[in-house]
């Protein structure tokens, strides 16, 4: 039973890695842990043909989710000690790997007994692609095939944004997400904050475009150009917005709404919710994702700025 | 044994750390990483799924693969809304434990 080096040697390590972020000691190395372990899974995401599956891994999954964690273990760091002493003892330590191990056995178990041949869509993707007009099957899955759930997916994005900000305490409610951070304007931080975002901004514009025909698409180029926006913030360069501004929330829900009023011209012009006249589909697809882009860069930044914290006139 | 089903096993093995980890710390934040893990262990195993039924010319099932990015946005907006929340259950109360006794020093009901 010989298996290729090539899966083995990535699976070894992101293995060790989960073990790793489980069993530290710190929630900071646990965080930065998990950071690694993401970058790595999106080597295997590559190995297993789903290349705009890796960009999203390494954008989403392990970029944003992981700066999350590395910035909230930064600041629950007091309240680590007292609440490690809560850490249940070894009879209940041995039952939680107990119930661990039957699970991951039922899985593994379920994984090497799949029928063959695998149930697939894939020739009904193959079939119908040209119908809408975009090269990369996953975009027209996205797109035209299983719009609606893009369509929620964007949605759901703003409800976590809804509910970051109804975390604000009475007093800053109206004002400014986040901490004002104060970075040294000459230190290292402000440098990379003003050299990287033009070059950032291009590829995230990129990534969208090309999603069209090739691995890439809104969510990841998003994405990246959140990040840029996160960066400037992070370096004390740029402030979140006060979240009352009309401004703010019109581009918020800017996106989302022309997804909703191109599903709902579908149902006059192809008879279906999200339905689309075929020598137009092309071109309401490219109205949603330019629409639905900017709404989603901003929205990312927003729900990653944490709930609001100032008024707005202590900026 | 294909590389591809080394995945699958992988797929496993991260759900079962995750659980692990979920029931054994008692940090939040390390729950929160955990949940992580077993999430990404559901991915992986849906996404080895996708590859079994690939075709030539278009790597693996796109419909599975548009549904994981999906899943890893939803994911993502779940952990940050879970992340924050956090965050405010330290600043109003000092503490992050999930105790039934969990002390609120600064809780003005208290």
């Amino acid at each position: 039973m010989i298996v290729d080096a090539f899966y083995a040697a990535p699976a070894v390590l992101i293995l060790a890695l989960a073990v790793y972020t489980t069993v530290v000691r710190g929630t900071f190395a646990a965080s930065v842990g998990f950071l690694a372990y993401g970058l790595l899974l999106t080597i295997t995401w590559v190995q297993l043909h789903a290349v705009d599956v890796a960009l999203t891994e390494a954008a989403i999954g392990a970029g944003l989710t992981s700066l999350l964690l590395v910035r909230a273990s930064h600041r629950l760091r007091e309240s680590e000690a007292a609440i490690r002493a809560e850490t249940p003892g070894l009879p209940l330590k041995l039952a939680a790997g107990l119930v661990a191990g039957i699970v991951g056995g039922g899985i593994a178990l379920a994984v090497l007994t799949l029928p063959e041949p695998a149930p697939t869509l894939a020739p009904q993707v193959a079939a119908n692609l040209a119908a809408t007009g975009v090269g990369n099957p996953i975009t027209a899955v996205l797109m035209a095939f299983r719009a609606m759930d893009t369509m929620l997916e964007a949605i759901v994005v703003l409800l976590a944004l809804v509910g970051v900000w109804s975390l604000a305490p009475d007093r800053a409610w109206g004002g400014r997400q986040g901490p004002r951070y104060n970075a040294d304007p000459d230190g290292i931080l402000a440098f990379i904050a003003r050299v990287l975002p033009p070059i950032g901004i291009v590829v995230g514009i990129y990534i969208f475009w090309i999603g069209a025909d090739h691995p890439g698409g809104k969510f990841q180029g998003a994405t990246v150009v959140a990040a840029m926006w996160l960066l400037a913030m992070l370096a004390g360069l740029t402030d979140a917005p006060p979240i009352r501004r009309r401004w703010v929330r019109a581009l918020l829900v800017a996106g989302p709404l022309a997804f909703v009023a191109v599903g709902i011209v579908g149902v006059y012009a192809a008879g279906t919710f999200l339905g689309y006249p075929p020598d137009a589909a092309k071109a309401l697809i490219l109205v949603i994702e330019f629409a639905l882009m900017p709404s989603l860069a901003f929205t990312l930044g927003l729900v990653m700025a944490g709930a609001p914290e100032r008024p707005e006139e202590a900026a | 044994m294909t590389g591809t089903t080394l995945v699958g096993l992988l797929a496993a093995a991260l759900v079962a750390v995750g659980l692990y980890g979920f029931l054994v710390n008692p940090q939040p934040l390390r729950k929160l990483i955990a949940f992580n893990l077993v999430g990404n262990g559901v991915f992986l195993l849906f996404g080895f799924i996708a590859e079994r039924g690939g075709l030539p010319g278009i790597g693996g099932d796109p419909v599975p693969q548009a549904l994981l990015i999906t899943g890893i946005v939803v994911a993502f907006a779940a952990t940050a809304l879970a992340v924050t929340l956090l965050l405010r259950l330290h600043e109003s109360t000092g503490s992050t434990s999930l105790a039934d006794e969990a002390p609120s020093p600064k809780d003005p009901a208290a």
